[in-house]
């Protein structure tokens, strides 16, 4: 781990302006992503500013009747929180779905946006990786990519988002809320705020430099079955292979999210029309243009037999 | 007071260097700018509580909870294993709750209670669910052991406290004691003897005699 200067933050805009002043300085929450990718010098922040003490850990109703997470609200509290449980059980499935019970423990909601692909070229540092290195090349084009994209990759890379908490909130329509280092706050819907990867698959996010997420905030309930299906190659603490969050009403209507597909939750609202119609005519719009791997063609085929799995369970 | 941990290069840490000299070598050359690395480590003092005791200490900012603990406070019982969160070894009660000690700076945890392994029973005065790992053989090498512990003792917490898991089959019902919600909390606690089943018998144990 190379070497970096630490504070501790006492103010959302304090943390933002200290972050935006020091070039190489980061935002440090649970630690537990960043920290694993600084002990590989994969990150390698000159300045820590450790945001732990800004008490933006509450969850909060909102006026439309929705609520609001604190961006450091721990995993393990937003998938325990009754009225997530009731309300939104897509996304305590989803969180509890994810790593383990120490990690979650740690990780906050705002952390998880922001966790990095698990690429394995993107931590294999003697590998060319464009999200790494930008302009070194992808090494996962040609290699091992068994776990990575399938939809909305491009040939500077084809890494996946890791997350399981984000796919569940794209489903949700959750907003992102910021603030800026000039103390301006804005709102950013969960679609715009992760990015593909294109040509600059080291910019994953929207967020401006030293903007620092507050909180996020979910619409009014949307009722319906909320199921969370993840598949993995083990039965516990392993990231997906393919994985659905799916809000279905007793119509047979709905909404969905598919992880582990692309550099983002991969939703297209379009091909939920066709959710009456089932699995297959869903996942052809859904995955319109896909491009996967030898050794990833598998997907496809996965993430319609999972939707299957889903709309039945939906439908029992 | 002199601190032997401090002066003694150990052969484990000569290697580390070596093996980063030779990533460093091996590391494609940068096409972004870099900011000017920080070149002398970053001394800082931190002060938690560590089993019931105080303890202030002066730390290079890197040093993650674990190395505070084993290398600086001589609490070897908690374990290094992977030291990236995979394998659970490094299990730790942090203010009541199970956290992986390798990924969590120690500056982080200014004004905070650490429960290590040693802080949960001696062994003239084991804790029950040391005692329950002892008569069900809930190890066989036992590095694993004191992270299977405290991330034992804290997951019957959890389902106390009703936390649900992945197999909790209603989201909205109290939380139900059982082998699987056992199995599926303790997952991020990695055995390489595989005493797994008998870790669940000891588990349930002292579960059932807690009430």
């Amino acid at each position: 781990m190379r070497a970096f200067t630490f504070e501790r933050a006492n103010a959302p805009v304090e943390a933002a302006a200290a972050v935006a002043r020091t070039p190489g300085a980061k935002f440090i929450a649970g630690g537990t992503n960043l920290l694993d990718l600084m002990k590989l010098q994969i990150e390698t922040p000159t300045h820590l500013v450790d945001v732990n003490g800004l008490k933006l850990d509450t969850i909060e109703p909102t006026p439309e009747g929705g609520l609001r997470i604190g961006a450091l609200v721990r995993n393990t509290d937003l998938a325990a929180d009754e009225r997530v449980r009731r309300d939104y059980g897509v996304l305590s499935r989803a969180l509890l779905a994810g790593a383990s019970g120490q990690l979650r423990n740690r990780a906050t909601t705002a952390g998880n946006l922001l966790q990095r692909t698990r690429c394995p070229y993107f931590y294999d540092t003697a590998q060319p990786c464009n999200k790494r290195e930008p302009g070194s090349g992808c090494s996962a084009l040609d290699g091992f990519s068994r776990q990575l994209g399938i939809i909305g990759v491009s040939d500077a890379c084809i890494a996946t988002n890791p997350s399981d908490m984000a796919v569940a909130m794209r489903a949700l329509d959750a907003t992102v809320e910021t603030v800026r280092p000039d103390g301006m706050a804005r709102k950013i819907p969960i679609a715009e705020f992760h990015r593909l990867p294109g040509e600059t698959p080291h910019v994953e996010t929207t967020l401006e430099p030293g903007e620092l997420i507050t909180a996020v905030t979910l619409p009014p309930p949307l009722g319906g079955r909320q199921i969370y299906r993840k598949v993995r190659d083990r039965a516990s603490y392993a990231f997906a292979l393919v994985s659905v969050a799916a809000v279905i009403q007793r119509d047979g209507t709905g909404r969905l999210a598919v992880g582990g597909v692309a550099h983002k939750p991969w939703r297209v609202e379009a091909a939920e029309a066709d959710l009456p119609r089932g699995a297959k005519a869903v996942t052809e719009r859904l995955l319109a243009g896909a491009k996967s791997t030898h050794d990833n063609a598998f997907k496809v085929l996965l993430v319609e037999r999972t939707l299957g799995a889903v709309i039945s369970e939906a439908r029992s | 007071m002199s601190d032997p941990g401090e002066l003694n290069v150990n052969r484990r840490e000569v290697m580390v260097g070596a093996g980063a000299c030779a990533a460093l070598a091996a590391a494609p050359p940068s096409v972004r700018a870099q900011p000017a690395p920080v070149v002398t480590p970053v001394m800082t003092q931190v002060s938690f509580n560590v089993n019931g005791q105080v303890r202030t200490l002066e730390l290079d900012t890197r040093t993650t909870l674990l190395d505070a603990l084993r290398e600086h406070l001589h609490l070897t019982g908690t374990k290094k294993g992977c030291d990236h969160g995979q394998c659970g070894a490094c299990t730790v009660i942090v203010d009541g709750r199970r956290i992986n000690s390798c990924l969590t700076l120690a500056v982080m945890h200014q004004g905070g209670a650490v429960t290590s392994i040693e802080g949960l029973g001696t062994p003239d005065n084991l804790h029950p669910m040391q005692a329950a790992f002892v008569k069900h053989d809930g190890y066989q090498c036992g590095y694993c052991t004191p992270g299977q512990i405290c991330s034992g003792v804290a997951v019957l917490d959890e389902i106390k406290a009703g936390i649900p898991s992945h197999v909790t089959a209603d989201l909205t019902a109290p939380v139900q004691l059982s082998e699987s919600e056992i199995r599926e909390r303790m997952s991020g606690n990695i055995c390489r003897c595989g005493a797994y089943s008998n870790i669940v018998e000891a588990m349930t144990e002292v579960a059932e005699r807690q009430g």
